[in-house]
């Protein structure tokens, strides 16, 4: 077990490792999200009280969904970079961010989207849109502090740092927000005794929450090798990998 | 110093590097006073409008104070390299930091506190009303020196972090305006607002608690 994390951890090993399960991770993104989608969009009933515009709920909530999940992932692996001073949790941490600050603004959009015709109005200052685009800008307030520090390394610590009191924070954000003003529906899904959605409009929506998750780890992947590749430039396995690709010499 | 206690020597340290220099001393205070008179200018002078919306424009203006002046919270010492020596020193760090924020609080938080009966004439509100924001700012502010510390800790190596401090911070200073805001509202309207003061408070010592040590890896890492 410890062997192979410390396998993983280190940036050749984790390169490989990625590039195999990119095409995992896409090509079940693929397999769920389209019969989440027909599911979804076709076979599910409309809504007796808000019609067809519910369906906007298979995009919307994955989305709000990823938003806070990418913010957990985030700081865990904040925390890991911190303590034990793992690189690849550096480059997971600052790899995530924009994955998490687009899944936020997809789930603001989508919901001022549904708003239109729920409520009337694009905008209202309920608890959890204000709460949602809070988060979002405390994603985009850690990509600037990242773009702003030039080392690589102290630009991860500082960041993990931003990313720790973010995480301590965002209860208090969430329910401080929540208890100001709220007019968003209740949670419907999770309630797991009795949850108020019928299960044919439930499936659809776990299986898009599913589809999300491996959008969100093919995505991360992808650009974590990027990223490696960036960092290691001067390492030798990196350099053997050039000269294997000679049209990547210029760029 | 011939101070035997480190920490007083430092706090005493702060307080008179601050005094030697009274312009950037008064800067932040002096913005406060300006942007609130811009509202009723912008507004228009009825009392009724300036009464409703007075506690919450004192509090985002004692906010932004905030935020103006915690960039020279650690860029002097930053610059002339004695935070260095306080990071070097075989005190905890935390506690060090500890009270060079107590010590920005004192020059920055409290004369925004002390302003606020004056400013709370022009926007007409009570007496009662004037004493509860005070309160609110008396449990508030120090929540955003502590909490703007870590931020300013983060940024402190950074040229022109003045706008990504305020990008980092804000988000995280919500809570407190909430809070605030809510009690002095809650009090205008003759409703309860202890539950608001116990969170503000209850706020206060969780930033007590927790935003010493995160300033104090923030700095270290500035310092690297």
């Amino acid at each position: 077990m410890w062997n192979f994390i410390y396998k993983l951890a280190s940036p050749k090993y984790f390169y490989d490792m990625a590039g195999k399960l990119v095409p995992w991770f896409g090509g079940l993104f693929v397999l769920l999200v389209l019969p989440g989608l027909y599911g979804g969009l076709v076979l599910a009933p409309a809504d007796y009280q808000q019609g067809d515009s519910f369906r906007i709920i298979y995009v919307h909530v994955p989305s709000a969904w990823m938003s806070m999940f990418v913010y957990v992932f985030m700081a865990v692996n904040a925390a890991i970079g911190l303590i034990w001073r793992i690189k690849l949790s550096d480059i997971m941490v600052s790899s995530s961010a924009p994955i998490g600050a687009a899944f936020t603004f997809l789930a603001l959009v989508t919901g001022s989207l549904w708003g239109k015709p729920m409520w009337g109005t694009y905008w209202v200052w309920d608890a959890r849109l204000t709460s949602e685009l809070i988060l979002l800008f405390l994603y985009l307030g850690f990509i600037a502090l990242q773009t702003a520090i030039e080392d690589k390394r102290l630009a991860a610590r500082a960041g993990a740092i931003l990313v720790l009191v973010g995480v301590v924070n965002i209860p208090i954000i969430h329910y401080s927000v929540e208890w100001w003003n709220t007019l968003h529906q209740g949670p419907t899904v999770t309630k797991l005794d009795k949850p108020s959605i019928h299960i044919s409009m439930l499936i659809p929506l776990l299986l898009m929450a599913l589809a999300f998750q491996f959008y969100f780890f093919a995505n991360l992947l992808m650009r974590a090798r990027c990223e490696v590749l960036e960092r290691e430039k001067h390492s030798t396995w990196v350099e053997a990998l050039i000269d294997k690709h000679p049209e990547a010499k210029h760029g | 110093m011939t101070d035997s206690n480190p920490y007083i020597a430092l706090l005493k340290r702060d307080l008179l590097l601050a005094f030697r220099s009274p312009g950037q001393l008064l800067n932040p205070v002096l913005f406060y006073l300006l942007v609130l008179i811009l509202f009723p200018l912008g507004i228009g002078p009825e009392s009724r409008i300036l009464q409703i919306i007075g506690p919450g424009i004192i509090w985002v203006a004692a906010l932004l104070a905030t935020l103006l002046a915690l960039d020279t919270l650690f860029r002097g010492d930053f610059l002339d390299g004695s935070l260095e020596m306080l990071a070097l020193s075989p005190r905890p760090f935390a506690l060090l930091v500890a009270v060079k924020i107590a010590a920005h609080w004192l020059l920055t938080g409290l004369p925004l506190l002390l302003l606020t009966p004056l400013l709370g004439t022009f926007f007409s509100l009570s007496g009662h009303t004037i004493g509860i924001l005070m309160l609110t700012l008396l449990l508030g502010t120090p929540v955003l020196s502590l909490i703007g510390a870590i931020g300013a800790a983060l940024t402190v190596g950074i040229r022109g972090g003045g706008a990504l401090l305020a990008l980092v911070i804000l988000p995280l200073y919500i809570p407190v305006l909430i809070f605030a805001a809510g009690a002095v509202d809650a009090s205008v309207s003759g409703l309860p607002f202890s539950g608001q003061l116990y969170f503000l408070a209850s706020l206060l010592v969780l930033a007590v608690t927790l935003a010493p040590p995160a300033v104090a890896a923030a700095l270290r890492i500035s310092l690297n």
